[in-house]
């Protein structure tokens, strides 16, 4: 079946905007959430603050950690697109075009298409997912992301049995991007996950954060977000989502195979060959913290690697 | 440490010149008598003191602006979101600009023929040594919050840590040994030991390659400062060669 099909929801029931309101203002629109194909058992509707609804957060790893500043993570990234400097992205991506925006869903499953992203986003529910990110480079921040669970798109999306692994390819826009001019990484950025990962309810599709739209250097429109592995593979500005049989290639592990694993959990028991991952310095905080295991979300996330080898797996 | 000059020809001959300015600024009330003329000489010698001294003042204030730049930033928060990554990467930065600067003076002089020049290498390696000092300094007590076993443990597991300390250590044997006492009790040893600020320079650059996930072009800038340095040397040693060749 064509997505287009599956999508078709009345024109009146889907505006832009719609796609950055918080759960809570997202269900007193009219009736979009209806029609969902997949609606979280788990609600996380960030209104709720206290008591047991934040123990029911935390279930679903949300944490109760302080977070960044929308200041600090609007303008300290790692998005070599528009540079190598933690600066450039937030300095050079003012003629970066989000709007409009298609992604493409292909490969090995069912539903396959080319949807604008409004429509794509009207499906599911955009939740608040508060995630701890930690870089490779052994810093961390605390973020409140905007977005879907990837879960969700694939349950629409149907993948096939031989469909074992999700590709996810970056948009292309030299003539928008400075660090694509300049050939910093071979572009487009490439990372993928196997599919039981990406299935995972912690993995999201975030449209926003702090409640307002992705900024450009944060990925915008759309991004990846897994918050148990390493930032790089959380792919920004996603054009294009495939299902495919063999695990893809991954960008940084294209770079440097020996210092990038294409699982790339958070293990500070594997050090970076050229650094240790035992600790990381929580940005704005003074004192560096011990380095959890899958990023403090082992409960949800280790049976997805028993019986693996993860020094090897890196 | 004392800032009076190195011993070498090259100080000798700028010191000369800047006694003759000095004669010449003061020259228009000349005694008559040897008496006076001695005392005038004296008055003349002080004066080129005092001035060497103010010039090597002035050379270490011009040198400590970077580093003061980044506690006025500090103080101003200015720093930007991770404060001690970029007190790290600027002191690392300064350290480097600093070798260079010293490692300049040799290819000025033989380039350009200011020998005066030699009477600040001594001074711009003890800068290059701060600045190196504080980049570990920022590395061992502001990153790792003197967390001695982590230090350890990255000097000896993290090859670009290992190279950068090995770097530092060379660097801090050199400022112990570049007193004029040292200079003395070494002879020509001296001039052999300090010929390790050569492979400081490999090793700083090694350093720096290293530490960079895909960034290659601060690196490279260096690189590219440190081989036009070690080329004029090159060259005109090759020179020097050939001109003995020929008159032999």
């Amino acid at each position: 079946m064509n997505l287009k099909r599956i999508l078709a929801v009345p024109e009146d029931e889907v505006t832009p905007e719609r796609l950055y309101l918080s759960r809570r203002e997202f269900m007193r629109g009219a009736g979009v959430v209806a029609g969902a194909a997949a609606v979280s058992a788990v609600s996380t509707s960030f209104g709720q603050e206290a008591g047991a609804a934040v123990d029911e957060l935390l279930g679903l790893g949300t944490t109760d950690e302080a977070p960044n500043t929308f200041e600090a993570i609007t303008t300290y990234n790692n998005f070599y697109e528009f540079g190598y400097d933690k600066a450039d992205p937030s300095r050079n991506s003012g003629d970066f075009m989000p709007s409009p925006w298609s992604v493409t869903i292909d490969g090995l499953a069912d539903n396959t298409g080319e949807i604008a992203l409004e429509d794509l986003v009207a499906r599911f529910e955009v939740e608040k997912r508060i995630y701890r990110m930690r870089c490779v480079e052994a810093w961390s921040m605390v973020i409140p992301w905007n977005g879907f669970m990837l879960k969700d798109l694939i349950a629409m999306a149907a993948p096939q049995p031989e469909a074992r692994y999700v590709a996810f390819t970056s948009v292309l826009r030299p003539e928008q991007m400075i660090g694509q001019r300049r050939n910093l990484l071979p572009f487009p950025y490439v990372e993928g996950l196997r599919l039981d990962e990406a299935m995972n309810p912690l993995v999201i599709l975030a449209t926003g954060l702090y409640d307002k739209p992705l900024y450009n250097a944060n990925g915008a429109p759309i991004r990846l977000v897994v918050p148990w592995k390493y930032g790089f593979k959380g792919i920004k500005s996603i054009v294009r989502i495939s299902f495919v049989a063999e695990e893809p290639p991954t960008t940084w592990n294209i770079m440097a195979p020996h210092e990038y694993g294409f699982y790339a959990n958070v293990n500070p028991d594997v050090d970076h060959p050229r650094w240790s991952q035992g600790s990381e310095r929580r940005i704005g905080e003074f004192r560096r913290r011990d380095t959890l295991p899958f990023n403090g979300y082992g409960d949800l996330v280790a049976d997805l690697y028993a019986g693996m080898d993860l020094v090897r797996n890196y | 440490m004392s800032s009076e000059t190195t011993g070498t020809t090259g100080a000798a001959r700028g010191g000369g010149a800047a006694t003759g300015r000095t004669a010449a600024a003061s020259g228009s009330g000349a005694g008559v008598s040897t008496s006076s003329a001695t005392a005038a000489a004296d008055t003349r010698r002080l004066v080129a003191k005092r001035n060497r001294r103010l010039s090597h003042l002035a050379l270490w204030l011009l040198s400590l602006v970077p580093a003061g730049l980044l506690v006025f930033d500090g103080f101003t928060m200015r720093l930007g979101i991770n404060p001690i990554e970029t007190i790290t990467n600027r002191t690392g930065w300064w350290a480097m600009s600093m070798l260079a600067v010293t490692l300049a003076i040799t290819p000025l002089r033989r380039v350009f023929g200011w020998h005066g020049l030699v009477r600040y290498r001594r001074q711009l390696g003890l800068a290059t040594f701060i600045y190196a000092s504080l980049h570990l300094a920022t590395y061992a007590f502001l990153d790792l919050g003197l967390d001695l076993s982590h230090l350890g443990e990255d000097i000896i597991k993290r090859p670009f840590i290992t190279v950068g300390f090995v770097a530092w250590l060379l660097l801090l044997a050199l400022a112990i040994t570049s007193t004029n006492g040292w200079i003395r009790r070494l002879g020509k040893r001296w001039a052999l030991l300090h010929k390790a600020v050569y492979v400081i320079a490999g090793l700083a650059l090694l350093h720096f390659f290293w530490s960079q996930k895909a960034d290659r072009a601060r690196p490279l800038q260096f690189l590219a400062v440190f081989a036009v340095l070690l080329g004029v040397r090159v060259v005109y040693s090759w020179l020097k060669r050939r001109r003995a060749a020929a008159q032999g």
